[in-house]
């Protein structure tokens, strides 16, 4: 990485853009596990490697898995948020790895929100 | 006020301006002036709803027609169409799956409904290990904007007129406080992040830094230039390694951009900031005792003044910040202090983020306007009592802070309200407590907390809290008198008056606030030796009430000590001289049969 000039923001931006919010065919689905210390002692390096198993066996290659902080509500952790291009994002609760499992068969590949398992769907307000 | 025949309600929330609604404005404003239609339409920047990956949205009242997905590129079509000739545009519009949803929207849930995030935008939204992705959530824009378009005088009116104040303890004019530092005449001064967050309970500093560290970094780049500093530590926490780490990668990512550094930006202004590890000690948290720790001493406090904008770090003038507070300054900077002041109360500006535990259902991280009531954060944010049980107080500010009772539930929350009802807003440690909290045995334990963390230089404090704990655990074991209350008033007096700092001083607070909210508990202890809430060990009797008792022996095979005993299939007995109180058959008991007294 090279130092940056002010006008390299916006570009920086519009390139993570692409992978962030798969507006532009970057990816078909993204996985966002939240790591903070709550999650992380919860179990969410466990869900972590739920996720990468399950991608891995699938073999696809446009499934982003990433993580994140804490989503804030620390006693329903693990949490994991799913999109799927297109989607808005949906937040799932108190996982594990079986849990982890159902949700990539029904959600990320077959389109279908495991409500049983799912908080809510959308984003949280800011400012 | 001109009437207007259609609102725009465009979104301004982080999300949709990273996709440019700011560009969508302006090109709506162009696009509305060649139609001549500038006074009739009006263009409002609304707070985000919520609907930030289809952003950037908006809403057109009065037909309440949800446009997604904006860009430059369509706005012509858009205002033609629409706003010209009355037939919205189809394609744009946001059309709900015809299969409803059956889980409910976030911003329907009482947790994340009645949040407004600021310090917190980017939780669980960015990789905090990418700087890249910080860069597309706007980070680093408003260092931009003071490194090049700002003088540090109009840095500091921007943030003084904001209005913000210190959110790690005492609520301090974070604009003055800089104001004060950039007038010392001297060539070297230093600016700190405390984030040494030491109250049991509170949590928000490593969570800030966990999930957005170059927040922190980015408010102390700005506050670098107003106040002249080159020059920067956080002083983090040893207890914290996931924030240790994130923030260490965090910086280096940010010196290879140049964004920490000489020239940073080509702006020709040079700044850099180093990690200090602390030890995790309580006194680390205030001002004199951090700056006698970064310079390698045994953390102790010293006289103020001078104060550390004086004379700080190496005898150089000094300003340390919160990390929330500096988590903070990029937002002001970027939208203007207008903004900011117009969230909160008269007094208190902008939104403060709560730690939530206890025994409330949901507990987390609550980022909250000013203003908002105990009640609202308790029971529509926190989804009420644990077990539906009744409210019985809650403890905000940490140890040097107090307890607030249920006829207080109403209370709006800012720096004045929480400091009449004898409590302080604090760095935002939130206990909730309910009847099954023993109020005596609170004061017990933040006493024994704060005994342990007395670094010892004034005998007020070190003696005067010892004699204290001893006072209180003596009223828990029934061994107290009524004069034994009237004695800790004038020690707390008296450790009030003799302590040098903030900590000191305010550490019989624990005792303060539950006497004058709770005095009957302390009562019930010394006098009817009961101790109400069932917790105090040696006040209380376990035993089982006979027509409860189904016999199914779940306590007998659970007791520790075998004092449960009693005939098959009738009701059992509690030895009382074996029982040690630990609860358990308490706990296992299926058909409430077992009572405390």
């Amino acid at each position: 990485m090279a130092k940056i000039k002010p006008e390299d923001l916006d570009k920086i931006a519009d390139r993570m853009k692409k992978v962030m919010s798969l507006r532009e065919g970057a990816g078909r689905a993204k996985i966002t596990v939240h790591m903070g210390t709550c999650g992380i002692s919860a179990g969410a390096r466990n869900i972590m490697s739920s996720v990468l198993k399950c991608i891995k066996e699938a073999g696809s290659s446009d499934i982003i898995a990433t993580a994140s902080g804490c989503a804030g509500l620390c006693s329903k952790e693990p949490m994991i948020t799913v999109e799927i291009a297109g989607k808005p994002p949906v937040k799932y609760i108190d996982l594990n790895s079986s849990k982890t499992e159902k949700i990539f068969k029904e959600h990320i590949q077959n389109g279908k929100i495991v409500t049983e398992y799912a908080l809510a769907i959308g984003s949280e307000q800011t400012l | 006020m001109k009437n207007y025949r259609m609102h725009l309600m465009l979104c301004a929330g982080t999300g949709c301006v990273s996709n440019g609604s700011y560009r969508i404005k302006a090109s709506l404003q162009k696009e509305l002036e060649k139609h001549n239609l500038q006074n009739e339409i009006a263009i409002i920047m609304t707070g985000c709803n919520g609907f930030c990956a289809q952003g950037p949205v908006m809403v057109v009242q009065p037909d309440n027609i949800f446009y997604q997905l904006l860009s430059e590129k369509v706005i012509p079509h858009l205002v033609e169409e629409h706003f010209l000739k009355g037939r919205p545009v189809k394609k744009l519009m946001y059309i709900p799956s015809a299969d409803k949803i059956p889980i409910p929207k976030m911003s329907e849930i009482g947790f994340f409904k009645k949040q407004r995030l600021i310090a917190l935008r980017n939780r669980g939204l960015i990789d905090p290990e990418i700087i890249d992705e910080a860069i597309a959530r706007g980070a680093y824009k408003a260092c931009l904007k003071a490194l090049n378009s700002m003088t540090p005088e109009e840095i500091r009116k921007e943030i003084k007129d904001s209005g913000l104040r210190g959110r790690g303890g005492a609520g301090f004019p974070t604009g003055l406080k800089w104001e004060i530092t950039a007038k010392q005449a001297s060539e070297k001064k230093y600016i700190v992040c405390n984030a040494d967050e030491g109250d049991p309970g509170a949590f928000m500093d490593r969570s800030i830094i966990e999930s957005d560290p170059h927040a922190v970094l980015e408010g102390m780049i700005i506050g670098a230039k107003a106040i002249g500093a080159e020059q920067g530590y956080l002083y983090i926490r040893y207890e914290y390694p996931l924030a240790l780490e994130r923030m260490e990668n965090a910086i280096n990512q940010a010196r290879e951009y140049g964004l920490l550094g000489d020239d940073i930006l080509g702006s020709g202004f040079n700044f850099d900031v180093y990690i200090h590890r602390g030890a995790g000690a309580f006194v680390c948290g205030e001002e004199t005792s951090l700056i006698r720790s970064i310079e390698g001493y045994p953390p102790e406090p010293r006289i103020r003044p001078p104060f550390p904008s004086e004379s700080g770090i190496w005898g150089k003038p000094t300003n340390i910040n919160n990390v929330e507070t500096w988590a903070t300054v990029p937002v002001i900077i970027y939208r203007g202090s207008k903004w900011f002041s117009q969230i909160g109360t008269e007094t208190s500006k902008g939104t403060k983020v709560f730690a939530l535990v206890g025994k409330v259902k949901n507990t987390g991280l609550v980022e909250v306007p000013m203003g908002i009531t105990l009640r609202e954060i308790i029971y529509d944010i926190g989804g009420g009592i644990e077990n539906d049980r009744a409210f019985k107080a809650v403890q905000t500010g940490g140890p040097s802070g107090g307890c607030i009772p249920s006829s207080l539930l109403d209370l709006p929350i800012d720096y004045e309200q929480l400091a009449e009802a004898g409590s302080i807003m604090g760095s935002g440690g939130m206990i909730v407590m309910d009847d099954s909290t023993c109020m005596v045995d609170v004061a017990k334990y933040f006493l024994e907390f704060l005994k342990s963390e007395s670094c010892g230089k004034c005998t007020a404090c070190r003696e005067g809290i010892d004699v204290l704990y001893k006072m209180v655990v003596q009223i828990c074991d029934g061994n107290g008198t009524l004069e034994d209350i009237s004695v800790m008033q004038e020690l707390c007096e008296a450790i009030k008056n003799g302590s040098m700092c903030a900590l000191g001083s305010t550490a019989p607070n624990p005792v303060i606030s539950t006497l004058q909210y709770f005095k009957h508990e302390y009562e019930a202890h010394i006098k009817d030796k009961k101790c109400p809430a069932g917790v105090c060990k040696a006040l209380i009797t376990f035993s089982i009430i006979p027509d409860n008792c189904k016999a199914c022996m779940l306590c007998v095979k659970n007791c520790p000590q075998g004092a449960i005993t009693g005939e098959k299939k009738q009701p059992q007995k509690i030895e009382q001289d074996k029982c040690i109180k630990c609860g358990v058959c308490y706990d296992l008991c299926k058909f409430k049969a077992v009572l405390i007294q």
